[in-house]
């Protein structure tokens, strides 16, 4: 197991060596699990992994001996070898054999597929509603109050206390794959129906993924962002999302600008004409690190340039370029910037 | 008696050479098994080199992260125009194709039972292709710039639904496949006819040839399989067209519903396509290990069952959509029960050759690497049939990995195998040797270069499907080793475009049976008349020109 991980490790570290990159390695890694579920995944993959291999060697070694053995050698005479025509007793061998092994992994496998799919949800557990969009990710906590996008916020779990997060998975539009591999394998996001799973990540910190079901135009951009955060930074972080949008007297013009658009037909923003469902919630925009669904980093410029014309970060979005001065979208900018 | 009748009278020997169109008159017109397996495998080489091209320029683009030489837009409409290809207008016609040149001459026969029906099949299947690349042209109807259909070769609902899929691209790739699905229902139908009614005195079905046993199961399969997909493409065009609701999820329709519809299709599919693969190596494996096939009634009885067990799996491309666990537990059961009768044609393989006398023409060689990438595609297969280590899986690059082991690794190794082993018979000269080495060792190298890279990716948590990357996520190095091994793969192709051209124009001429073969097809003239045989042969066992050459010791002894 550890050999397996470690064997792993060094596949990661190699790939990392190949163009130097300024940017801190990024793990997806489905051998590097950090929740329940995907541990259990691993363990069942590592002894699938290691049954292939095995048959793999004999077979492949036989295939090989076959072929340097018997193979025509230029003394050989025009004779024939001899015809042989089957033997039952072998071929039943490889077929029974092969029964035992299925059997086996089958078993194994179905053990797995129980303890995962059918593990009932603790007291503790935090429920949160994922909601697929072309292309974006929308997130609700019913409980707690909060509708955010893209960026997944949960608490961390640990043994003695249990606070996995239960997701409920749908789609306004067509068929998406909620997958962070260090957390889970994948859930399609499928409309007209309510899928769920759970992760549970025992380490804090930013855990990656990307909607895995092909859903047009910008499939490639829908990253999915969870980070676990210890106990109280996750209250803190839930009473700043619970927070009323800040009103901040300086940036005035640009809240005029943005209600008097087409701004607040498909965004939000609480405590104002913006509630529009079809884009993301921007009450907290300033909350989170991305913008785009994870195209470009949430800073002023990049801002700038997404309100300014989206497609050219992310051909094919389906938010319109707003056609605004660049005045204009200076002050839409100086005003989303003040949604911390 | 019929089929003799509706073979065409040989062109006139001795005649001056007939005028160009005089000749493609006489291919348009053709009933002949023999043209028309020609022609099917000759589009679908054709094919074979766009979807080539597509590939290509698809690795162009993931060469390197956030590269922009594709837009997203074009990398959809490649990969979903890719698969397609692939599948419906490359595997599909090249292995009716064989079935349809070989089947006859293998069980002694003149032609098909049907011989208009199956040029119908042909044309269907042309005209179908051709609708279907037409999209360049008309996918947008006439108010737009054309588009190819960019759904995915599964096109899952509700993506094909008119709310997100505008214009007419989604139509072509209905109608296309529509129309090419009717062709192959009726071939298989004309096949089945052919091998219950049209084999030779003596040729019982205890002795055709494996090669004929496997596309008899795959014939079943596509009237088992087809129909589904044809049935779904028209509710789909129900939805598009006359407002119905059966995929239209925002009016209570099922998205989950277009999938099992489509893999109930898609899952035998697979087989349909592999099964004749296994065919060929069958085929060669004993000729080139100078062995008969070990244990010829298992091989029948393997192949009968992975027939039947494939039509009860297809859900395992489902293990994600959120099915209850006892179905996934079925599924995950099902699925891995295919491994076995798979394993024991791995094994009999290996039977055969044992205690032979192998010789490595290019034919051998083929499927001798066939042998190790579709075991390493059957390992693969079982990883994903354990369905908890596919919630990681699917949808990776691990999964474009294994199913391009499987259909590159395995059947198209195979058809390459076919193409070098019948050759001679189809066309009266043998292939370069040392062309097909070369096309051999450069097609091996850029096959694994490209696509074993593709499992680690997949292992990182790399989707497939996506046009660019960011850098940063360990997915470069193996991404660049991926196109970097195209490069090999189409200067192998080249090898073959050149052998075959020179063969044409000057091979060396091959004679009726240059591999010293046991089958029935080896016993005519190369190329065969149209007739097939002078007169109908009598067998007395599977093997009958081993009868034939070695009187003293014949088969039908043992038998």
């Amino acid at each position: 197991m550890q050999a397996a991980r470690d064997c792993a490790i060094a596949l990661l570290s190699l790939s990392w060596a190949w163009p130097v990159n300024a940017d801190p390695p990024v793990i997806t890694s489905i051998f590097d699990p950090v929740s329940p579920p995907a541990a259990e995944i691993y363990s069942l993959s590592v002894l699938v992994l290691g049954v292939s291999a095995a048959i793999f060697v004999v077979v492949a070694g036989l295939i090989v001996y076959s072929i340097v053995r018997f193979r025509r050698r230029p003394g050989d005479d025009d004779r024939e070898p001899p015809q042989i025509y089957g033997s039952n007793p072998i071929e039943l061998a490889w077929t029974v054999v092969p029964l035992l092994i299925v059997f086996v992994l089958f078993l194994v496998t179905s053990r797995t597929l129980l303890a995962v799919q059918r593990a009932p949800a603790p007291p503790g557990a935090l429920r949160v509603t994922v909601i697929g969009h072309q292309w974006w990710w929308e997130f609700r906590y019913p409980d707690l109050g909060i509708v955010t996008a893209n960026e997944l916020h949960v608490p961390v779990s640990s043994p003695g206390d249990r606070r996995p997060t239960y997701l409920q998975l749908e789609s306004v539009d067509v068929v998406h794959s909620f997958w962070i591999p260090q957390l889970n394998g994948k859930t399609d996001v499928i409309p007209n129906r309510a899928n769920s799973m759970w992760i549970e990540p025992m380490r804090p910190g930013i855990y990656l993924g990307q909607c895995a079901e092909y859903c047009g135009t910008q499939h490639a951009h829908m990253l999915l962002r969870v980070e676990a955060h210890p106990e109280e930074e996750f209250d803190a972080w839930v009473a700043s999302q619970r927070a009323p949008a800040v009103v901040d007297a300086s940036a005035a013009a640009g809240r005029a600008l943005f209600q008097s658009v087409a701004c607040v037909n498909c965004h939000r923003v609480d405590g104002t004409v913006a509630d529009g469902v079809f884009g993301p919630d921007l009450t907290h925009l300033m909350s989170r690190a991305t913008i785009g669904a994870g195209v470009a980093p949430n800073t002023p410029d990049a801002l700038r340039e997404w309100v300014n014309n989206p497609d050219r970060l992310k051909p094919g979005a389906l938010m319109p370029a707003m056609k605004l001065s660049q005045a204009d979208v200076d002050q839409v900018v100086a005003y989303l910037t003040t949604l911390k | 008696m019929g089929a003799a009748d509706h073979t065409i009278p040989e062109t006139r020997a001795g005649a001056a050479r007939p005028a160009v169109l005089e000749r493609l008159h006489e291919w348009v017109i053709t009933v002949d098994h023999k043209r028309l397996g020609v022609m099917y495998i000759g589009s679908g080489l054709i094919f074979f080199f766009v979807a080539g091209l597509e590939a290509s320029l698809m690795r162009l683009q993931l060469a390197v992260p956030n590269n922009t030489v594709l837009s997203p837009q074009v990398f959809n409409r490649l990969f979903t125009m890719h698969g397609t290809t692939m599948v419906f207008l490359v595997g599909m016609p090249i292995i009716i194709g064989m079935a349809n040149y070989l089947i006859p001459l293998m069980i002694g026969a003149r032609d098909l039972a049907f011989p208009r029906l199956n040029a119908f099949g042909f044309w269907m299947f042309l005209f179908g292709s051709l609708l279907l690349y037409f999209s360049i042209l008309g996918g947008d109807g006439l108010y737009g710039a054309g588009s190819m259909p960019d759904v995915g070769w599964f096109a899952y609902a509700p993506l094909t639904g008119r709310a997100f899929s505008r214009g007419n691209s989604t139509d072509y790739w209905i109608l296309g496949l529509l129309i090419s699905g009717v062709g192959s229902i009726a071939t298989a139908a004309n096949l089945v006819t052919t091998v219950f009614c049209m084999r030779c005195p003596g040729m019982t079905l205890w002795r055709i040839p494996m090669f004929v046993w496997l596309l008899l199961v795959v014939c079943f399969q596509i009237l088992i399989a087809m129909p589904p997909l044809t049935a779904a493409q028209v509710m789909l065009l129900f939805d598009r067209f006359l407002g119905a609701h059966f995929f239209d999820t925002q009016a209570g329709g099922s998205a989950v519903l277009w999938q099992h519809f489509f893999w109930i299709f898609g899952h035998p599919e697979v087989y349909i396509l592999m099964l004749p693969g296994f065919g060929v190596a069958s085929e060669v494996i004993p000729v080139f290990s100078r062995k008969l096939i070990f244990g010829y009634a298992v091989m029948v009885a393997a192949t009968v069952a992975i027939g039947f067990i494939s039509l009860g799996v297809w859900a395992h491309h489902m293990f994600t959509v959120g099915m209850s666990p006892a179905g996934n537990t079925f599924f995950v059961f099902s699925t891995m029960l295919i491994a076995v009768p798979t394993g024991i044609k791995i094994f009999n393989w290996l039977g055969t050759m044992w205690g032979g006398k192998i010789r490595f023409a290019t034919p051998m060689l083929f499927c001798t690497a066939f042998l190790f990438q579709f075991l390493i595609a059957g390992l693969t297969g079982v990883m994903m049939a354990a369905a908890p280590f596919d919630w990681q899986l699917s949808d990776s690059y691990f999964v474009v990995a294994h199913f391009h082991y499987v259909l590159i690794g395995g059947l198209l190794f195979t058809i390459f195998a076919a193409i070098y082993y019948w050759f001679p018979k189809v066309t009266g000269k043998l292939l370069s040797e040392r062309l097909g080495k070369w096309h051999f060792w450069l097609f091996v190298i850029g096959f694994n270069l490209t696509f074993a890279p593709q499992h680690i990716s997949g292992i990182l948590g790399m989707p497939r499907r996506i046009y660019t990357y960011p850098p940063g996520r360990g997915f470069e190095l193996w991404n660049g080793l991926s196109s970097f091994g195209v490069l090999f793969q189409a200067a192998a192709m080249l090898f073959l475009v050149w052998n075959i051209v020179r063969t044409l124009r000057h091979g060396e001429p091959a004679g009726n049976d240059p591999w010293d073969a046991w089958t029935l097809e080896w016993t005519t003239s190369s190329p065969p008349p149209p007739y097939n045989f002078e007169t109908i042969p009598m067998v007395r066992s599977r093997r009958p020109l081993w009868d034939l050459k070695h009187p003293d010791d014949p088969d039908w002894k043992y038998e």
